[in-house]
Parts: structure tokens; C-alpha cells; sequence
């Protein structure tokens, strides 16, 4: 309950100007010079942060740069400090995706080695093609925002083609596709517990590959570890947490935690060696 | 090397590639891009 609230919080900073979705017209203070945590697109009206990923690819596909010192400082302070806490707790986009998964219907369970395409799709859709793939300029596109980003479509797209009727006519093949992308991650997030952070999101497995050295982490205390395989069956993201308590997939949700019948595992919140322990 | 030297490691490398990129003027590329319609993002460019 307590996470719940923390994502709504969130999820309001993160899209203060609501305004902007009556206005029709996106947010243009200082604030959006500065990245947010979690993936949020900067188009969505309500948006005053700067999508982090849209960011990055943004420079990556301009002229004037090869590489982004900025953005990727930025996910380097937030990945150091918090791992994929930023998932579980303040990203809007998997709020909404829990959410979804709230709604009765059967469940599916993901496949562990589909988590593999996130890691695929960053270095593709997000390096590699805004980098490379230029026109006669030098510049690229932002190509996980244009042909993937399902977050983009239902935080910008949708709501700026309500309130525009001018960019309705713009819209073709490339926006169908997208939407039905995002109708297809509708569907598996209510039969399926945060699809989208499981398989695609690349801010996720960005932030994941930090969960091991994060100041924020989790530990198993091995001595009162029973091994039950509790937090395990807990774990909506597949994570056995008493045999890989740093998982790049886990989101810091506390499922486990609080489902441990021994109280093994704790969180640290310290820049030390894991030996110092708190129960936050 | 331990986990704690590789934190400050690379939370030093952060504060000064967030800096670098500031005074490259990149917050300001990202500012310029954050405040209009991104067609791509949506969809349509």
C-alpha cells in the first residue's frame, strides 16, 4: 500500500501540468531540462521532466553529438542510487501497467529468457540506430520512441491527437502500428504482470545492471534464509531472491519481504559493504 | 576492487558527466526537443 502511494505521487510530479491535457499544449518550463527517473514521454501534455531515454536518443541522433555526457550521468546518479527501485516505486508507466494487471481475466506467465529482448532493443533502438542510421545531415531519429515506445503513444500521442485535430490527418501507418503495439501491451499487462518492463523497456535494463552495486539493495541474510522458496513464489517479476538477491529483474516491489516467513531479507541503504543493514 | 570503490567510482563519473554535459550545452538540446511536439514519439514523423 505504502509503494501504491509512493507511484502516485510519482506519477503526479512526474506529470504536474495536467492542464495540458485540457490546453492541448505541452509544458515548457526550465523543468524540462531535467531528466525524470522513470519513462515518461516529454510529449504528454502533462509532462514537466524530460524523458530519460528520449533524451539520450535525442543527442545520440544528433549532428552535433556522438555521445550523451548528460543523460547518461544522469542515468548513472539515479542507477548508482537506486538500482530498479526507480521501476517498482516511481515509474508512471508501470504504475499504469499494474494497474491493468489489477483487472480480473486468466493469467500468463512470461518466459525468463523473453527479459533478454530489453537488453537487444536498448542497444539497437536506442544506440545503434539514432547513432547510425542518419540522413544526408548527419542526423538520426529517436527509433525507440518512433517505432516502438508504447508509453509515448498513450502519455502524447493519444492525448495530442484528441486535442489537434490537424495532426489526425499526419497520423498513418507508422501511428496504427504504434497503437496497436500499445493495444497488444494493454492485453498482456492485464493477463500478465508489467510486460512491458519484463521484455522491452530499456530504462529498465539499464537500471537493472546496477541493482548489484546500487546504495539502495537488497540482501539475503543467509543464516536465517530457510530457503522455503516463499519470496520466490511472491516475485511477480520471476525473481528467486534467496538465490539472487540483486537480480537485474527485480524492482525493488518488497513482495518478498513482506511475504518472508524467516525475515531474511533486508535492505541496506548504505555506500559501505553489505555487512550494515537496516530494515527500511 | 570492492563494491564500495566502484559506487563512489561511479558516482563521480556521474556528477562529472552531468556537468560536462551542461556546459556542452545538452540539457539545453534536450530542453529544446522536451518542449515541442515530438512527432516521432507519437507516432506520425
Amino acid at each position: 500500500m505504502k509503494r501504491r502511494i509512493v507511484q502516485y505521487i510519482s506519477a503526479l510530479l512526474t506529470n504536474a501540468n495536467l492542464n495540458g491535457f485540457i490546453q492541448g499544449r505541452i509544458y515548457q518550463g526550465v523543468s524540462k531540462h531535467v531528466c525524470v527517473p522513470g519513462l515518461n514521454c516529454y510529449s504528454c501534455p502533462a509532462a514537466i521532466g524530460a524523458c530519460p531515454l528520449g533524451a539520450l536518443q535525442t543527442i545520440l541522433a544528433s549532428s552535433r553529438y556522438t555521445f550523451s555526457y548528460y543523460v547518461t550521468g544522469t542515468l548513472l546518479l539515479f542507477g548508482v542510487f537506486m538500482g530498479r527501485y526507480v521501476c517498482g516505486w516511481l515509474c508512471p508507466f508501470g504504475l499504469i501497467q499494474e494497474l491493468l494487471y489489477k483487472l480480473p481475466s486468466p493469467t500468463w506467465t512470461i518466459p525468463r529468457w523473453a527479459g533478454y529482448i530489453k537488453y537487444a532493443i536498448l542497444i539497437v533502438f536506442v544506440l545503434f540506430l539514432p547513432m547510425f542510421l542518419v540522413n544526408n545531415l548527419g542526423m538520426g531519429d529517436p527509433s525507440f520512441c518512433k517505432y516502438i515506445c508504447p508509453a509515448g503513444t498513450l502519455e502524447g500521442g493519444i492525448p495530442l491527437l484528441v486535442s489537434h485535430p490537424d495532426l489526425r490527418d499526419a497520423a498513418g501507418t507508422l501511428f496504427l502500428f504504434k497503437l496497436l503495439l500499445l493495444i497488444l501491451m494493454i492485453i498482456l499487462s492485464i493477463i500478465s504482470f508489467r510486460p512491458f518492463c519484463k521484455i522491452i523497456c530499456p530504462l529498465g535494463a539499464i537500471y537493472g545492471l546496477f541493482n548489484p552495486i546500487s546504495i539502495y539493495r537488497y540482501r539475503v541474510d543467509s543464516e536465517k534464509c530457510i530457503e522455503c522458496g516463499k519470496c520466490a513464489q511472491n516475485c511477480k517479476m520471476g525473481v528467486a531472491m534467496y538465490k539472487e538477491s540483486n537480480s537485474p529483474e527485480c524492482i525493488r516491489c518488497g513482495e518478498c519481504r513482506s511475504g518472508c516467513p524467516a525475515e531474511a531479507i533486508t535492505t541496506t541503504f548504505k555506500t559501505g559493504n553489505d555487512s550494515i543493514k537496516s530494515t527500511i | 576492487m570492492n563494491k564500495k570503490h566502484l559506487r563512489i567510482i561511479l558516482l563521480t563519473m556521474g556528477v562529472v558527466l552531468l556537468i560536462l554535459g551542461v556546459i556542452r550545452d545538452e540539457a539545453v538540446s534536450v530542453y529544446t526537443k522536451a518542449v515541442k511536439i515530438c512527432l516521432e514519439c507519437i507516432g506520425i514523423g
